[in-house]
């Protein structure tokens, strides 16, 4: 990772027009990322984490989307700004998408060899040759056997995980410098998963592109992530390296989010505490604090009148919320359930 | 040890896929044991197309099986007459991953339970109905006045309640739970399976908790069964499972789950499991694992491996490294 920042995103705020009055889905977000970091979105479904990537390039309908703030592309191309014929050179260009069902993302009807070169032809200016060459180059850097063969196969032609790997291919072919991996292995087997987030690292060293990498699954986050922003309706409600936020997370939610998790190991079963609760509708929000109607710790009056900004309890370690967790009580309620007997893994023994 | 309350043996089921000389065989389920007792949780676990959902509803019959026998508190259920097949299935009941899928969208939800309660000519007359649909409700986290609302207005969570209100009007001691929380988000899933706690402490309930989410199902469950094309390759106490894989397949599954701790995350090295799972139309010969497994050798190919016991008390394991136990496959 380098110090070069590829995407800064300030002031974000998206909102949709509805029969309900406006929602306001994502209420403020800024975030800057590196050359080869990979940053993390965890949050409760509806928090904003898809919207708030989609609308850098107006993936969303607007109206009734409504996008404002800003985000620069490798310093210089301002996003929000910018046409819808302008942003068609960025999308799958310099911003590469890969959604969590391989199947909305490739056509049924064609051959994935052309839906792998159609990008590249059109971005790159590449002939049909020399993309048919460079897209079997990417079908065999994603491990797919025998891609010459492959590539005049039809998406129903390969099971769930080669699937996705080959949208991640179409994801890289135009060498992107960001990379969006929205539940990318949220349908996957766990073997399958593996596979596919170890892929990812290993281009990522190779290519230097940064990745974004939206999950709800800490576990994930933990194996793969550099930051991690912690979304709760709409707001970052925390933001920290990966290894700030498990070993000392502050938020309230974020604490709760660990501690509920049912761990490997755990010799002696607890209750799990769960949040107890629904997140708000993004039209009915509360007038404070986001997560208030849920907090076990709202503690300050301002919590249910006054929306706390994001501050910084340490370096690059920030919070948004009145009440401050003691550190030390955070630290023994997210680990609650911690890890209790080693796993196996693969430098142990065979069985034999 | 008394009577277990049910036990699976040699349960296959097969279906036929195509027709004239494009007929195939899927073998979903293809000779599973199983044991559970009362009050206890059994988890089911394997990846996607293994057979876990053909053999929760081939328990209850809700799938023919082609072939084994399930005895359920003593009694054959595959030799149970209609009539006694519904009395039958009062004790036993099943929820699902999308309990939509349970819940017809256009009854209120008070409507559906009480559909449950008609069948089984439980607590009849309006007022007794009422009262035990409200009852179910609250007692599943609910306020009984939602029993007037429709599916759609609730949440996945809240689906799931109502789902497990449902389940639990025929008042049953068994309940097959596929997939219940896999769709929910992570603060939601420990809501509901404290839940799942609370009424099995409270009512005696056993469960077969099918998931493939193996902390949530170690949390869960006394007993693990592991499930690969069709057969369960290992089966131990929850902690013994954990603590002393046996099985290759059990010990690279264990080595995938990600761990919510970044320290020890990155320090793990990985068991790799190269490539997919076999189709369950044409199974490899011998260990139906040895395509993949990385500790393959001559004889997996030649011997269809059976349980064995292996390891501490309880312990099963179907892989030759233990001893070339199992069925010679014929050339
Ligand atoms: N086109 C749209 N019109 C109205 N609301 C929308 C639209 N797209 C998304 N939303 C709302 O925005 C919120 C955030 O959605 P999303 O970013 O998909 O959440 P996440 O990815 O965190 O699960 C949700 O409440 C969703 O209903
Ligand atoms: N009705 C059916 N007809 C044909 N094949 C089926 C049918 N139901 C399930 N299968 C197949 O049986 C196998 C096991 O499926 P399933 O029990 O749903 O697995 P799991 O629940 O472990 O994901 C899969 O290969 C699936 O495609
Ligand atoms: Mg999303
Ligand atoms: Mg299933």
């Amino acid at each position: 990772m380098s110090d070069e920042v590829v995407l800064s995103v300030r002031d974000l705020e998206v909102s949709f027009g509805t029969k309900r009055g406006r929602a306001e889905v994502v209420r403020g977000i800024d975030y800057d990322l590196r050359r080869g970091e990979t940053l993390a979105i965890v949050g409760e479904s509806g928090s904003g984490k898809s919207v708030s990537t989609l609308a850098l390039t107006k993936l969303i309908p607007i109206p009734p989307g409504r996008v404002t703030g800003t985000a620069h592309l490798g310093g210089e191309l301002e996003l929000i700004a910018m046409t819808e014929q302008e942003l068609s050179r960025v999308r799958g260009q310099r911003i590469g998408f890969v959604f969590q069902d391989p199947m909305t993302s490739l056509n049924p009807v064609h051959t994935i060899g052309r839906q792998l070169t159609e990008g590249m032809r059109h971005h790159l200016g590449l002939s049909e040759r020399d993309a048919r060459d460079r897209a079997v180059d990417l079908l065999e850097k994603v491990g797919i056997p025998s891609p010459e063969q492959r590539l005049d196969d039809f998406p129903h032609q390969f099971s769930g995980g080669m699937r996705q790997r080959v949208v991640i291919a179409i994801g890289l072919s135009c060498d992107p410098e960001v990379l969006v991996a929205d539940e990318a292995t949220t349908a996957l087997d766990v073997t399958t998963q593996a596979q596919i987030t170890d892929l990812v690292a290993e281009l990522q060293e190779e290519l230097g592109m940064a990745v974004i990498w939206i999950t709800h699954d800490l576990g994930v986050v933990a194996g793969i992530a550099d930051r991690v922003l912690v979304m709760y309706a709409g707001e970052v409600v925390e933001a920290a390296s990966a290894e700030a936020l498990f070993a000392r997370p502050r938020h309230p939610y974020t604490i709760g989010l660990q501690a509920s998790l049912p761990v490997l190991g755990d010799v002696e079963r607890h209750d799990l505490a769960a949040i107890p609760g629904l997140p708000p509708a993004p039209t009915a929000l509360p007038q404070g604090c986001g997560f208030y109607p849920r907090c076990s710790y709202r503690d300050d009056e301002r919590c249910a009148t006054e929306r706390p900004p994001l501050t910084q309890v340490a370096e690059g370690h920030w919070v948004r919320s009145f009440y401050e967790v003691p550190a030390e009580e955070a630290a023994r309620a997210a680990a609650a359930n911690r890890i209790v007997i080693e796993p196996p893994d693969a430098r142990d023994e065979g069985v034999a | 040890m008394s009577a277990p309350l049910l036990q699976v043996e040699d349960l296959s089921v097969h279906f036929t896929v195509g027709r004239g000389r494009a007929k195939q065989t899927v073998r979903a389920v293809d000779g599973v044991d199983l044991t559970l007792g009362a009050g206890e949780t059994l988890g089911l676990v394997g990846e996607s197309g293994c057979g876990k959902t053909t053999t929760g509803l081939a328990i209850l019959r809700l799938v023919e099986p082609t072939a084994g026998r399930v005895t359920f508190d003593g009694t054959d259920v595959r030799g149970l007459s209609t009539r006694d097949l519904r009395r039958w299935r009062r004790r036993a009941a099943m929820i699902f991953q999308d309990p939509y899928a349970s819940l017809d969208p256009r009854l209120p939800v008070g409507e559906s339970i009480g559909e449950a309660l008609d069948i089984h000519d439980l607590h009849q007359g309006t007022q007794a109905r009422r009262a035990r649909i409200g009852e179910l409700l609250e007692r599943c986290g609910l306020h009984p006045r939602v029993a007037g609302r429709y599916p759609h207005e609730f949440s996945g969570g809240q689906r799931q309640r109502i789902g497990i209100a449902r389940a639990l009007a025929c008042e049953p001691d068994f309940i097959v739970c596929d997939e219940p929380i896999a769709a929910l988000d992570v603060s939601i899933q420990a809501q509901v399976m404290n839940l799942l706690g609370e009424l099995q402490s409270d009512l005696g309930l056993a469960y077969l908790f099918i998931a493939h989410d193996l902390a949530a199902v170690q949390h869960i469950c006394d007993r693990i069964a592991v499930m690969y094309l069709g057969r369960v390759v290992e089966e131990a106490e929850r902690l013994e499972l954990y603590r002393s894989a046996q099985h290759p397949y059990t010990r690279a599954l264990l080595s995938a789950i990600p761990i919510p701790d970044p320290v020890r995350e990155r320090k793990r090295e990985r068991i790799r499991l190269v490539g997919d799972v076999p189709s369950p139309i044409d199974p490899p010969s011998g260990c139906r694992f040895r395509t993949r497994c990385p500790e393959v050798f001559d004889a997996c190919e030649r011997i269809d491996p059976a349980l064995q016991a292996v390891a501490g008390p309880d312990h099963t394991a179907a892989c030759l490294l233990h001893g070339e136990v199992g069925t010679e496959v014929a050339h």
